[in-house]
């Protein structure tokens, strides 16, 4: 297993979220294994960000543990645990002028924190990273001058520069549409074939999950509710159950896999 | 001759626009807000307020008195800086909040300063007014040591830390999971940041906005990397100020105004002119 939790617990101290029940996560075991799309779906709240913070160390757990390639992850540093798992984040802050080079040279920093500028390695690298995310043509750009796609696409880049095992994507068709959704997706599975990458993959788009995921782990309420492929978890019992509201689920004519519908409350009387 | 009493007011006007710009850099980047600096922060006040109790305390710009001031004006600055901190909600910053704050906290210490000044016999405070709009005077060479040495120091917290405050543009999360202990580079670069401005305020007054012309002007030329921003604002910072100084001292010959003065005449138009085009989106 790349990553692996064992029973992991956690719950945010009582003062901070200001909600009705505090959010708690308990029970969470499940692995991502060598060249594995693990995709992670669930409610709002079921603790898709939280799992993200805890499997790159910025939350700890306060039960059970997490094993990076084996090793409790508690025990490695940052900087050790940043050239195994990289993060793609939901959106890059505003007024973000480096330029798709510079931040994507940014991923190199855990592979050499005490250097001060990136080397000729470095620089091949991160080159190498946006000509697989066909972003080379942009290095010199801004990326506050970019489309959605695109600047998608410089972040993904500067994942890759951290020449991770595993790579941990939230929410990364949120802001796309259709067509950027389409490519988003074939170069995930094209980064996973090629470059042998695992990929978790959280996400609200369930169609997306179950197309592009190996495998699906369905979380509600900071408890993992079931794990296993596709055609297991997008059930549409049990989504009905979890997310409260009644779905169709059909297959996809092309790639026969699931699809999910919502059923809108008043679709009936029309 | 004239160089030789020329110099050290030179080497002051130099270091103290060197440190202020750095400052500006580090404030900017540890707030991820790109109008943040001393003055507009209230740090400068803070320090300021330090350097007023000290001044009242009787320490002068002797080697020793100039220690003690420069310590209390460290003190006001971390006050400040955490009062500023507190007030706007510690998680995240936003830009107005964080504006708004510093303007509480500075218009607090300029009352207070005034309270001390109004209380303290003014003799003790001789200078006090001449010196709190900004003004190089002559240092003693000790004392003038002791301001480059703060200023090394400060520079040297900031700029060996300046890869990783390019990642923490990122944000804190996203620094973190790059492999940046975020906390503690906070902690380093707020140090840095809050001994030089201290060190400002101690030798040559609370002289605002060199940290907001200086920096932008720079990263319009060289882009945000701070690697190469925090050097250039240095050495920008130095010239900017040199320049000032050397308008301060000939606009109303023979008789002199404060640096201080024409750094705000610049600063206060180029603040407005930056929040009107450049961040009218983060308002």
């Amino acid at each position: 297993m790349i990553v692996e939790a064992r029973g992991v617990g956690f719950a945010y101290p009582p003062s901070r979220p200001r909600r009705a029940s505090p959010f708690r996560l308990a029970d969470l075991t499940f692995g991502v294994a060598p060249g594995e799309i693990l995709g992670v779906i669930g409610p709002n709240s079921a603790g898709k960000t939280t799992l993200i913070r805890l499997l790159t160390r910025v939350l700890e757990p306060a039960a059970g543990e997490i094993l990076l390639e084996g090793r409790p992850l508690g025990r490695l540093d940052r900087a050790e645990v940043a050239r195994r798992v990289a993060v793609v984040p939901q959106g890059l802050p505003p007024q973000f002028p480096f330029s798709v080079e510079e931040l994507v040279l940014m991923g190199r920093f855990p592979h050499a924190p005490a250097r001060y500028f990136e080397d000729a390695a470095d620089r091949r690298i991160a080159r190498g990273a946006m000509e697989a995310t066909g972003v080379a043509e942009l290095a010199a750009l801004p990326l506050d001058g970019l489309g959605g796609g695109e600047r998608q696409r410089a972040v993904l880049a500067r994942a890759l520069a951290q020449e991770p095992r595993l790579l941990v994507l939230d929410e990364p068709t949120a802001h796309l549409d259709l067509r950027h959704q389409a490519e988003a997706a074939a170069l995930l599975r094209r980064l996973n074939r090629e470059r042998g990458v695992s990929i978790l993959l959280v996400s609200h788009d369930l169609n997306l999950a179950g197309e592009v995921c190996d495998r699906l782990l369905l979380l509600a309420a900071g408890r993992p509710v079931r794990i296993g492929p596709p055609e297991d978890v997008l059930d549409a019992a049990l989504l009905e159950a979890v997310y409260g509201c009644e779905v169709h689920v059909d297959k996809s004519a092309a790639s026969r896999r699931p699809v999910v519908q919502v059923v809108w409350p008043d679709a009936r009387r029309r | 001759m004239t160089l030789s009493i020329r110099l050290p007011r030179i080497a002051a006007a130099a270091l103290a626009g060197g440190a202020l710009a750095v400052a500006g850099v580090a404030f900017q980047a540890l707030t991820r807000n790109p109008l943040a600096e001393p003055s507009v922060l209230g740090v400068s006040g803070g320090a300021a307020f330090g350097v007023v109790i000290g001044q009242s305390l009787g320490l002068g710009l002797g080697l020793l008195g100039a220690a003690g001031l420069t310590a209390l004006a460290f003190a006001g600055a971390v006050v400040a800086a955490a009062a500023v901190y507190l007030i706007a909600g510690a998680g995240r910053l936003s830009v107005q909040t964080l504006l708004l704050a510093g303007v509480i906290v500075g218009l607090f210490f300029a009352s207070a300063i005034t309270l001390v000044i109004s209380v303290v016999d003014v003799n003790r405070l001789g200078g006090v007014i001449y010196w709190l709009l900004g003004n190089l005077g002559t240092l003693p060479p000790a004392s003038l040591g002791l301001f480059a040495l703060c200023a090394a120091a400060g520079l040297w917290l900031v700029l060996a830390r300046a890869r990783e405050l390019n990642l923490l543009a990122l944000g804190e999360e996203a620094a973190q999971q790059l492999g940046v202990d975020a906390e503690r580079l906070k902690l380093r670069i707020f140090a840095g940041a809050a001994l030089l401005t201290a060190s400002v305020v101690a030798f040559a007054g609370p002289i605002g906005f060199v940290g907001l012309i200086v920096p932008h002007a720079l990263r319009m030329l060289l882009g945000p990397d701070n690697r190469r921003l925090v050097p250039a604002a240095f050495v920008g910072g130095a010239i900017f100020l040199l320049a000032a100084d050397t308008v301060a001292r000939s606009i109303v010959a023979p008789a002199e105004l404060s640096v201080g003065v024409i750094t705000a005449f610049c600063g206060a138009p180029f603040f407005v002119w930056l929040l009107r085009t450049r961040y009218r989106a983060l308002l």
